[in-house]
């Protein structure tokens, strides 16, 4: 069972979740409180939800090789643009004033996701750099949006997306699951996912194959920029403002971090949508359990710090094998062949 | 890298070369003026980071155009030397007074003895910077945060009076190791430790934003069976966790009560429905004092290294009467 790719990013979230109940006795505990689910569990969802997104999409684009550092600023200009929109509509809380807004900053998140992809794949340009320009500029881009303002709005159809509740379960997660399931079903279903793995594996072999590498690439980082968008529209939407700072501010680090926990490899060539997820629950437990067990502000960071070590450490199977034959030649001295043969099996795996 | 701290560097030397050069011409433009008492002013703004900043802005700025004084503004975009590249223009301008509000604490030493070399009187305004020399400015105008931390306490402990229960409080703290935060934090603390029936259960870092607001208190609201108090260190965390206390069942304001620092709009508004309790004030609106203040200096009188803005309490049954008046 160890063997399957997502045990241990499994394994790690449910040491965590376990690690609250020592704190929190009720922390499983599901109730309907107002019509709706309310708990921890709930909580670590909903505000996960935002970041599975942008880590889907992240995880797309790491399967081609590439990565994306500007789904942070385009967070903060979906939220921004619909919030300015809807706030100076005059009719706020109209579902059409909604659709708009959700619509134009879809439709700006294409044409971002565009000039990433157009940089990266056209211009050749690496993508560390071509996402990175966006990474800094899109931020200005969002405060011009919002004036340097916190744009406050109140509209019950807009607040349904982040902070909402459908059939009793938040919206968000919601509209989070559909996605990560229709991305499923796209890449895993058809030979989508085959020919992104590929294209991430060699490229040049990809296109001497056939494979049209360039418009696969630029779509990703298209699909990238849809997905920030729409974490965006939650972000915003769970507060009911659009701050053109702090949204969705180090978002980008948070998305690499759970694809990375989920076992996907920066090189690109592989990718693990279940594993992504995972690792953005790890990421959202690990921020719950900061608060519920009363870690101070000043060391968050060295918690946080050591807890992803470790997580790093326990995925690794060089580590892991490195640990096994530590163990067994204390035991049987000498056995050198015997112990390297499973080492030898968990990294060719 | 290195080639471009170079020229950095050589454009230093030359802006120094050049302010001492130009400071010998501007006394003797001051000889010729004779006795004008029209100022002109070189004024650093952080940049646009917030509604309290652009309040803050627009306050000098009006109160400048008021007080009949020249105002040159430069908006620094939260960079250092941007703020920097600022002053030295201004110092080049031979302005009469500079003042600004320092993105950082540290770093500022080298272009403020420049201003000091051009005899150029230097004003803080709303952020202290962290240096040995003092005589490097002449007064910082700004707002004191201890004292605010200590006012929020002094609204508790009159608010709790001849009650023994205990009150469970529960905190969410500014950006960690931002000044606002730790003297908030540590004002509160200081007043409420007289008396042992308060308790703060748990403190958190909300990073001054409602997103990490909302989120923080969620998490308290579940980990903290019985919370009585919630002190939120700026408006928007409070924004952010009053949302959560509705989403858990809880009337805020009345179930938990609130208190906040700074006084926003939004804030105003919350609290004019009964959701915020008290809001201490934290004034952006220092125009009017600083041109007072730089009047003062340019005669030469002497005038108080440190001198805090002008701020009040707002409880709920003075909100619905302030919040029109409310310009942030």
């Amino acid at each position: 069972m160890t063997k399957h790719r997502l045990f241990w990013p499994a394994a790690v979230l449910a040491a965590l979740l376990l690690a609250n109940v020592a704190f929190t006795p009720d922390f499983f505990a599901v109730r309907i409180k107002d019509g709706h689910l309310y708990g921890s569990l709930i909580d670590i969802l909903h505000f996960g939800a935002p970041l599975i997104l942008v880590a889907l999409g992240m995880t797309l684009v790491i399967a081609t090789g590439g990565i994306d550092l500007s789904v942070g600023s385009t967070v903060a200009i979906a939220g921004a643009l619909a919030c300015l929109h809807i706030s100076e509509s005059a009719d706020p809380g109209g579902l059409g004033t909604v659709l708009t807004a959700a619509g134009l900053a879809l439709l700006v998140a294409l044409v971002l996701g565009s000039v990433n992809g157009f940089l990266v794949s056209r211009v050749g340009v690496q993508p560390i750099i071509a996402t990175l320009i966006l990474m800094v500029a899109g931020r200005g881009v969002a405060q011009l949006v919002t004036d340097g303002q916190i744009i406050t709005v109140t509209s019950g159809p807009f607040q349904l997306i982040g902070g909402g509740y459908w059939l009793t379960v938040p919206f968000a997660v919601v509209l989070a699951a559909a996605m990560v399931l229709l991305t499923a079903l796209l890449t895993r279903s058809t030979a989508l996912g085959m020919l992104l793995e590929s294209v991430g594996g060699n490229p040049v072999a990809s296109r001497l194959v056939g494979i049209r590498a360039q418009r696969l690439i630029a779509l990703v980082y298209v699909f990238s920029a849809v997905c920030a968008a729409v974490a965006g529209l939650m972000i915003s939407s769970n507060v009911s403002a659009a701050d053109g700072n702090n949204a969705g501010l180090w978002i980008e680090l948070d998305a690499i971090l759970a694809v990375v926990i989920g076992g996907t490899s920066l090189a690109g060539g592989r990718f693990s949508l279940g594993g992504t997820v995972l690792g953005a629950l790890v990421i959202q437990t690990l921020a719950t359990t900061i608060y519920t067990i009363g870690v101070p502000p000043e060391t968050t960071l060295v918690f946080k710090a050591v807890v992803v070590i470790a997580v790093c450490l326990v995925q690794s199977p060089k580590f892991r094998a490195k640990l096994s034959h530590r163990r067994r030649s204390g035991a049987r001295r000498g056995s050198r062949s015997e112990s390297a043969a499973p080492a030898n099996l968990e990294v060719g795996r | 890298m290195f080639k471009r701290a170079a020229a950095a560097l050589a454009a230093g030397a030359m802006a120094v070369v050049l302010s001492a050069c130009s400071s010998g011409g501007a006394a003797n433009d001051g000889a010729a003026g004779g006795g004008s008492d029209k100022i002109t002013i070189g004024f650093s703004q952080v940049g646009a980071e917030s509604g309290w900043r652009t309040a803050n802005t627009k306050s000098v700025q009006d109160a400048a155009k008021k007080a009949g004084v020249t105002l040159k503004f430069s908006d620094a975009q939260q960079k250092q030397e941007n703020q920097i590249k600022a002053i030295r223009s201004f110092i080049q301008q031979k302005v009469d007074i500079i003042a600004f509000s320092p993105v950082v604490e540290s770093g500022w030493d080298t272009v403020l003895k420049e201003a000091k070399a051009a005899k150029i009187p230097v004003i803080l305004t709303d952020r202290a910077v962290d240096s040995q020399d003092e005589s490097l400015y002449v007064s910082f105008l700004g707002s004191d945060f201890v004292e605010e931390g200590k006012r929020a306490a002094d609204w508790l402990v009159k608010e709790y009076q001849g009650k023994a229960d205990p009150v469970n409080i529960v905190q969410l703290e500014g950006t960690t190791g931002s000044a606002p935060a730790n003297d908030r934090k540590s004002g509160f603390a200081d007043v409420i430790k007289g008396d042992p029936k308060f308790k703060v259960l748990a403190s958190q870092t909300g990073d001054f934003t409602r997103a990490k607001g909302k989120e923080v208190m969620q998490a308290f609201l579940k980990s903290q069976p019985k919370i009585d108090v919630l002190y939120a260190h700026n408006d928007d965390m409070a924004l952010g966790a009053i949302q959560a206390i509705e989403e858990a069942g809880k009337q805020p304001g009345k179930d938990i009560k609130i208190i906040s620092i700074d006084g926003v709009k939004d804030a105003f508004t919350a609290m004019s429905q009964g959701k915020i309790n008290v809001v201490v004030e934290c004034n952006p609106l220092l125009g009017d004092q600083l041109m007072e203040l730089a009047k003062k200096v340019k005669k030469g009188e002497s005038v108080e290294r440190r001198i805090k803005t002008e701020e009040g309490v707002f409880t709920q049954d003075q909100a619905a009467a302030a919040l029109p008046s409310r310009q942030y």
